[in-house]
């Protein structure tokens, strides 16, 4: 168990690496730190000097283990839009992606599991091949599509719930400002979060499906009903709980991926997240903040893996953890 | 004769696909005597297994139960509703699968399924349920049962398990137990154990035994009785030393003849000729007749009712009195 | 004796004649057809996308207007509604956008553009997924555990977020160049290096399964090079799977283009695919002009969704397991 946990750990660290490399990269060579310090007209010999100072003539090795070490400290330097600390501007930013990735998650899970269960147990009702079409169509139309669609019904026409920003928030502490405490902010939440939900909802719902269905065919299943299980018993003791171990996995997987979806989001709702902030830095080229939207995804990711890895040996007996391929 | 405990009459399963029906039982009679052991032999896809899945009542679809009667102690269990059918599983027919690795939930431990077994069948505490399933654990001969109790599948080894599944099939008593090649995924040092242990516990206990197998050699030694299954049908059926040193049925000489055995010295095993056929493409007549080796004119049209013979049923023309003298 | 060796490796190995073949005349197969046939939605959804595939092709002699030449359009006709409303003009079958352009003419130049860039980006996925996957399942070792862990590691990231990344990094390295002449090029090259994984994958295991056989073995034996062999002896026989994951990845790769459009990275106003048309449309949703986003939304939803289920089809129909 402990073996297998550090395992995990040096192979996280090794994915961070990885990705710290290809933010150093293009922190280093793509975009040039120089500017972030100077101004347009500074003169070809200031602009050596400060290379000189920033140590960019130093081997490519240490400057690497300089930016992984400031990475650690949280110094991702300066934004050249807005001329601030990266770190400064994605921490104002980072409350509200969290919170709305939090409410979609929650909702995605919510509803995904039970639908999947449904449409696995009640393969020809016509409400399973209802929320089978339903899902669909969810993959298919673009989360920004669904956005507009829920702006266009629930705002511009009907007018119950704000189309854009966070509502009210509140500040808690010194740097976390939550929605979760005012109406306006609860009520900015809902349409964000099912637009952004939506997505990893169809498809948990569908893996939890096809990963249902697979169990159903399962021969301790068979046995099951052999022993003269109720359904109950079996659809639910039994299948359930074998369908979620591998679910969990992925899904976990998805949840991750919520936070970089949300750039989508954000963008239709005008939310005053990260992903608002990591567009505004692709359109105008700010390096930066781009390298350090890598890394931070990157970790969410390695920090949600080992979670689900401790969880899937919690709940798999076996503790047969298999390579995760995909 | 005492009331059988199984009486199946006629029975016939179909396979409803897209490129026709195909029969996969095509009726099917035999009785199961209390206490008896049937063996049911056959090449794979004969409808051994369909047969006896037919009996507990967990035919899926596509396939489904098109014609006959299954009688329990004289009560029609063919078409129960699924909810009575469902107590009628498990708590008077169990059932022994195949492979004991797959059979078991890898994620319960062994003493939660047993329990969960017992009390759906059984008016009992937990409490109870457990002592119960411990004194299973050791009539099955699981060494340690109440260490054992709490491990989970993967904690066991094959032979284990099916000692395990044993248990699980017997935990309430059935009258009958369905046990479906209950040795083939097991290693050879553990297969002669698993059929003893079977044998005794049912024998104990009074219980039917059904044993569907491909092996002779275990129905030699196990079974009162055996029937011989061919393309969905029964072509030979009696006591097991008449049909095992004396078979009738062209079919039932050449399976015969492919048991090694120490008494009789032969060179050669006997071998059958050419593969039985597809549901999709039975021949006509007796489905057997493209590879019988004494097969004439009517066996390619008429396809032969089973005839009763001594102590036995066999379905072959050659042993028709009218047509006797055809055959000789 | 040499020579006669080399005669059979040189002609296509009795294996791989008869297995690639084999591959397509599964997909032949009326088990295939049949299903196709049997559900009612799956021929919609193929006329749907050959609908618009054709209507794409022939947008320039189906639209009644060029929206790209400016001589013919003009400011004033600007956010006309679709005919059939009371305001609605005539000459604009639904509507104009904000600079006067037709609308429907448009979204026949946008969905052009949106294919396009969908087929030339999954084209590109596959090839570079094709060949590492080869190189990776075929050479093995360092090379093969490089290749997976860079894939594996790309995997961490949704495709969008990738594509957004190569996005920003390229306008970073082409300075100079103006968004409207490196936009379309962009995208495609986006959208090629965020999807290559799973063809990589795919192939590297048939590879995997493939290089053992006794017709390679005796293609290296005659002394073949080792691209020769991968690309004449191996891809024949793992490229099968390629078709499903192509069709699946068609509606992702045209999502992920609208996507970009419409996230202001893709392509430009003036040269607008669906997206571009959507992004548009969204600024003049709350002044009630809804028909510049309705319709470019649904010609993307009608097309996106026929493609995934014609993508579903495929997989399903070719993985029995699932049925």
């Amino acid at each position: 168990m402990l073996a297998f946990i550090i395992r995990r750990l040096v192979q996280s660290i090794g994915v961070l690496l990885a990705v710290a490399f290809i933010a150093f990269a293009m922190f280093r060579f793509v975009g040039d730190p120089v500017n972030q310090i100077v101004s347009i007209e500074a003169s070809a010999e200031e602009r050596a000097q400060i290379r000189e100072s920033l140590g960019l003539n130093d081997p490519f090795v240490v400057q690497f283990a300089r930016y992984v070490g400031r990475a650690a400290t949280l110094d991702f330097g300066i934004s050249y839009q807005f001329r601030q600390p990266v770190t400064k501007l994605l921490g104002e930013r980072m409350p509200a992606t969290l919170e709305l990735a939090l409410v979609s998650a929650v909702f995605a899970l919510v509803v995904g599991i039970p639908m999947g269960v449904y449409t696995a147990l009640r393969r020809d009702s016509w409400l399973a091949k209802l929320f089978q079409a339903v899902s669909l169509v969810g993959v298919s139309l673009p989360t920004f599509l669904i956005g507009i669609l829920l702006i266009y019904v629930f705002a511009v026409t009907l007018g119950w719930l704000p189309s854009f920003g966070r509502g009210e928030v509140v500040r808690l502490g010194d740097w976390w400002t939550t929605g979760f405490l005012t109406t306006s902010g609860l009520r900015a939440l809902i349409l964000p979060s099912i637009t952004l939900g939506l997505f990893q909802m169809t498809l948990i719902m569908r893996l939890v499906r096809a990963e249902m269905l697979e169990v159903l065919r399962t021969d301790y299943i068979k046995f099951a009903r052999a022993r003269g299980l109720t359904r109950r018993a079996i659809n639910f003791g039994h299948a359930l709980k074998n369908t979620l171990v591998p679910v969990i996995t992925i899904t976990g997987l998805q949840l991750g991926s919520i936070i970089a979806f949300a750039i989508i989001t954000e963008t239709v709702f005008q939310w005053p997240g990260m992903g608002v902030l990591f567009l505004q830095a692709v359109q105008n080229v700010d390096i930066p903040i781009m390298a350090a939207y890598l890394l931070l995804i990157a970790f969410l990711f390695v920090v949600i893996n080992l979670a689900v890895d401790l969880l899937y040996a919690v709940v798999d007996p076996r503790l047969k953890v298999t390579v995760r391929a995909a | 004769m005492t009331e059988p405990v199984l009486s199946v009459r006629d029975l016939k399963v179909q396979f409803v696909t897209r490129r026709g029906v195909l029969k996969a039982i095509d009726g099917v009679s035999f009785d199961i005597a209390p206490g008896e052991v049937l063996g049911v032999v056959g090449e794979s896809g004969a409808g051994k297994s369909v047969t006896g899945s037919a009996v507990i009542g967990l035919i899926e679809p596509p396939g489904r139960i098109a014609g006959g009667e299954i009688r329990l102690k004289g009560e029609r269990i063919d078409n129960l509703a699924p909810e009575a059918m469902r107590r009628v599983r498990g708590k008077r027919i169990g059932m022994i699968f195949q492979d004991p690795l797959t059979s078991l939930n890898p994620l319960y431990t062994v003493g939660e399924q047993l329990v969960e077994t017992i009390r759906t069948h059984l008016p009992l505490s937990a409490g109870q349920a457990r002592r119960r399933a411990i004194d299973l654990l050791a009539e099955v001969g699981i060494p340690a049962p109440d260490r054992r109790i709490d491990g989970y599948p993967h904690e066991f080894s094959g032979g284990m398990r099916q000692r395990v599944v044993i248990a699980l099939a017997l935990s309430a008593e059935p009258e009958l137990v369905i046990a479906d090649e209950p040795t083939t995924a097991l290693d050879v040092s553990v297969q002669a154990q698993i059929i003893t242990l079977i044998k005794r516990l049912c024998a104990e206990r009074g219980t039917a035994v059904m044993l569907v197998t491909h092996d002779m050699g275990v129905i030699a030694e196990t079974a009162d009785r055996v029937a011989v299954m061919y393309s969905g049908r029964i072509v030979e059926i009696g006591p097991v030393r008449d049909v095992v040193k004396h078979p009738l049925h062209p079919y039932a000489v050449g399976l015969m003849g492919a048991i090694p055995s120490l008494e009789t010295h032969a060179d050669r095993l006997v071998q059958i000729r050419g593969s039985m056929p597809r549901l999709s493409a039975i021949p006509p007549g007796c489905a057997f007749h493209p590879r019988c080796e004494r097969a004439f004119a009517r066996c390619a049209v008429d396809r032969p009712e089973p005839l009763d013979r001594d102590r036995r049923k066999v379905a072959c023309h050659l042993y028709d009195e009218a047509h006797a003298e055809i055959a000789s | 004796m040499p020579s006669v060796t080399q005669e059979e490796a040189k002609s296509p190995p009795p294996a791989a004649a008869r297995r690639s073949p084999g591959w397509f005349a599964r997909v032949m197969d009326h088990d295939l057809t049949a299903s196709f046939l049997a559900s009612r939605v799956t021929v919609l959804a193929a006329l749907v996308t050959l609908a618009l595939a054709v209507l794409a092709l022939f947008a320039p002699l189906i639209a009644p207007y060029n929206p790209f030449d400016p001589a013919q359009v003009f400011l004033i006709d600007s956010l006309n509604p679709p005919r059939w409303l009371p305001a609605g003009d005539a000459r604009f079958l639904l509507g104009t956008d904000d600079q006067g352009r037709d609308l429907f003419s448009a979204i026949l130049y946008g969905l052009r553009v949106s294919l396009i860039i969908g087929v030339l980006g999954v084209l590109m996925a596959a090839a570079i997924g094709i060949t590492l996957g080869l190189v990776a399942g075929y050479v093995g070792g360092r090379v093969d555990a490089v290749i997976m862990r860079i894939a594996d590691v790309q995997l961490t990231f949704p495709a969008i977020l990738i594509a957004l990344l190569v996005d920003g990094v390229v306008h970073a390295l082409l300075k100079g160049a103006s968004r409207e002449d490196t936009a379309f090029g962009v995208l495609v090259f986006s959208i090629g290096l965020s999807f290559w994984v799973q063809y990589a994958r795919t192939i590297r295991g048939s590879t995997l399964v493939e290089k053992n056989k006794d017709y390679i073995q005796a293609a290296r034996l005659v002394g073949l090079s080792p691209i020769v062999i991968m690309a004449r002896h191996v891809l024949p026989n793992v490229i099968g799977p390629v078709l499903v994951i192509l069709t699946i990845n068609l509606g992702l790769a045209v999502i992920t283009e609208a996507t970009l459009s419409f996230l202001g990275v893709g392509l430009p106003p003036t040269q607008p695919s669906l997206g571009t048309l959507i992004r548009i449309g969204n600024d003049y949703l709350f002044s009630g002009e809804w028909w510049i986003v309705a319709f470019p939304g649904l010609t993307l939803a009608a097309l996106v969704l026929a493609v995934n289920l014609l993508g579903d089809w495929l997989r399903d129909a070719l993985n029995p397991k699932l049925r």
